[in-house]
């Protein structure tokens, strides 16, 4: 039993779960503003084939970063404009970026470097390296704390570190800023805030554009620190994964960071042992697969505790006239 | 070979007296595309041989839906093209409805040998042969006798693969200890090199340092994790050597390229019936070029031969995972 909790295994969770926690957190700005985004696969997707292009042509991960996130803002606009301009319904606008962005990155790719849809290798200054934090050396024969720190805390890109740091951010500007009061209250009632005279379709493209950007972070970190380049299809599925993360927090930063760690532990652990045995029953790893869909199906239930999304969410936003 | 040759010849003299046209052959790729670096490429490449070395022109479509399936094997029947080649399991279905209806026209479909139909020629490889040869490879190059599988969705004929590749470690060391995991059990298992990145260090804390990944785009995780880590990894398929030099020990290839040459070349009266290509006809085999040249050395390359030449004879029989359903050396 004690082989779950290894060193490894949660490092293996760790990365795993860092590009869920960014597309959590992407997808609460844009929800919590009343906008929904079925669109963070596609997002990612586009991001980590244009970060890991332009990481490849110029041999800079940072620059590769800021094309992955400006990708992804190209398509949190067009989201914007489809959802919140002219109104339109949000799933059905999520659901065309996603297939947009599987079409044209792949055709880019092809188009471009003729590999298949496959970016060239990333070598050198074009991948992010791993960060060792400091004194990890020095701390790494400490019994416990040791191993912890140098193993498991020391060792990850820096894009990781950002995901995390972006937590403690995004509940600082969701709960202690004025912008964050009144993108929440957009969310809720956003006839409340127009009233207010501030503008409603000023805050929830905000939002859009903010998810915008933490899904570019988080594709340039599939690209380009976990792996070595863009493969077709390279997400396989982790914007579904952090939207079902994002209900399962129920809308909260700190929750969504619980959420994703566990999803990507779970993940982790089906990857490292192919059957679990638990005192002679052997539950088969497909099962460990599939078990964060059915936590979010059991917290929509409403068995633990209720998911209230926001209460305008989903819904384009019209003035009385 | 001068058999076909002739034959060629006599066609061609024939037709030029007929003063009519032969009929071209035409190739239908599958959903992956034709340059996938794999699997359709193989064909194009094949049929960009025989089209150079014969001065033919064949006719080509790339799929982009599965509805688009039948429509392209009945237009290219109707315009009179002869045989036609057809990529990927996922044409059994269509080939079956369609083949009947034109009796004169031959199929030829790849990784597909179960279906019914006279003008079909069904080809399948034997992919169990060629990962055994890369699993004596395996074991041999490896230090802790520990070596790894990565396979792809966990379908049968990825189990094959990795059986075939649990044999041909055990042969090289009865005590090699074999890992064997699979990405996942949906399409999306092909395209997260993610996921097999996370297994291929698994794997390696487990004790692996040589890993063969059959698992198509996941496959670009694990040969790029271990070319990170440092240790060996095998390629599938098509040749990928080249991806990491001095990294990659070597590819299991599947000559699909030589399949499809071989039907074109036929032309119209190429043979009809189930073949399945071994390491007899070339099928299957291991890479060696000159990314890999320092890795292989002559006491392997050596076994690896005497490997190859006794499965060819019959002396060594490698257990096909079809057969029952289960690996003799390999829990899955």
């Amino acid at each position: 039993m004690m082989d779950f909790i290894a060193i490894p295994v949660l490092d293996s969770a760790i990365r795993l779960s860092t590009p869920l926690l960014l597309a959590c957190l992407a997808g609460l700005f844009s929800e919590r503003a009343g906008v929904y985004d079925i669109g963070l696969e596609g997002k990612m997707l586009m991001a980590a084939f244009f970060s890991a292009a332009v990481a490849a042509v110029t041999g800079s991960a940072w620059l590769g970063l800021l094309a992955g996130i400006a990708a992804s803002m190209v398509l949190a606009a067009i989201h914007g404009v489809a959802a919140i301009t002219f109104r339109g319904n949000q799933l059905i606008s999520g659901v065309a970026i996603n297939f947009l962005a599987a079409g044209l990155s792949l055709l880019i790719a092809q188009h471009w470097f003729q590999q298949g849809g496959r970016t060239p290798s990333l070598i050198g200054g074009g991948r992010f390296a791993p960060i060792d934090l400091p004194l990890a050396q020095t701390l790494a024969p400490v019994p416990v704390i040791g191993p912890i720190y140098s193993d498991l805390l020391s060792g990850h890109s820096a894009l990781a570190y950002l995901a995390f740091l972006a937590v403690p951010a995004s509940w600082w500007v969701l709960y202690r800023t004025r912008f964050g009061l009144r993108l929440r209250a957009v969310g809720e009632n956003p006839a409340a805030v127009d009233t207010a005279g501030v503008s409603v379709v000023g805050l929830r493209f905000a939002a859009v554009m903010i998810c915008g950007i933490l899904c570019g972070v988080a594709g340039a970190y599939l690209a380009t620190a976990l792996q070595a380049g863009f493969v077709k299809d390279m997400t396989a599925g982790r914007g579904y994964i952090a939207l079902a993360a994002l209900i399962f927090a129920k809308w909260r930063p700190w929750q969504a960071m619980w959420a994703c760690l566990l999803f990507g532990y779970l993940q982790a652990v089906a990857l490292w042992y192919q059957k679990i045995d638990i005192w002679g029953l052997v539950i088969p790893v497909q099962a460990i697969d599939a078990l964060p869909y059915v936590l979010t199906v059991v917290i929509l239930a409403g068995f633990v505790g209720k998911a209230i999304p926001p209460r305008a969410g989903g819904e384009p936003y019209v003035k009385e006239r | 070979m001068t058999f076909l040759k002739s034959f060629l010849s006599t066609a061609a003299t024939s037709a030029l007296m007929a003063g009519a046209a032969i009929a071209e052959p035409a190739l239908i790729y599958d959903l992956g595309g034709k340059f996938d670096k794999s699997f359709n490429e193989a064909a194009f490449n094949g049929a960009e041989r025989w089209a150079k070395e014969t001065g033919g022109q064949f006719r080509e479509i790339e799929l982009k839906s599965e509805a688009q399936r039948e429509q392209a094997l009945r237009r290219f029947a109707e315009a009179g093209a002869n045989p036609i080649i057809t990529m990927g399991f996922a044409m059994a279905d269509p080939l079956t409805s369609v083949a009947p209806d034109y009796p004169n026209t031959k199929f030829v479909v790849v990784d597909v040998t179960w279906i019914e139909g006279d003008n079909i020629r069904q080809i399948g490889f034997a992919e169990h042969e060629g990962s055994y040869l890369v699993g004596l490879l395996a074991e041999m190059a490896s230090k802790s006798g520990t070596v790894g599988f990565i396979g792809g969705m966990d379908v049968p004929l990825i189990r094959q693969f990795g059986c075939g590749y649990a044999q041909g470690a055990k042969a090289a060391n009865p005590d090699a200890k074999i890992i064997a995991n699979m990405t996942g059990t949906t399409a999306s298992a092909w395209n997260d090199p993610v996921k097999g990145s996370e297994l291929a260090k698994a794997q390696i804390s487990q004790g692996a340092d040589v890993i063969y990944a059959a698992a198509g785009g996941t496959g670009v995780g694990v040969l790029q994790t271990a070319a990170d880590e440092n240790i060996l990894s095998i390629g599938v398929d098509s040749n990928q050597n080249y991806l990491h030099p001095g990294q990659v020990l070597t590819s299991m290839l599947k000559r699909v390229d030589v399949a499809v040459y071989d039907a074109m070349k036929a032309g119209d009266t190429v043979e009809t019936g189930v073949f399945i290509l071994g390491l007899a006809e070339d099928g299957v085999g291991y890479a060696l070029d000159e990314y890999n040249a320092d890795l292989i050395t002559p006491e392997m390359k050596a076994a690896v031969d005497e490997a190859r030449a006794k499965i060819i004879s019959g002396e060594i029989k490698v257990a096909s995972y079809y057969d029952n359903d289960n690996c003799p050396v390999l829990d899955f």
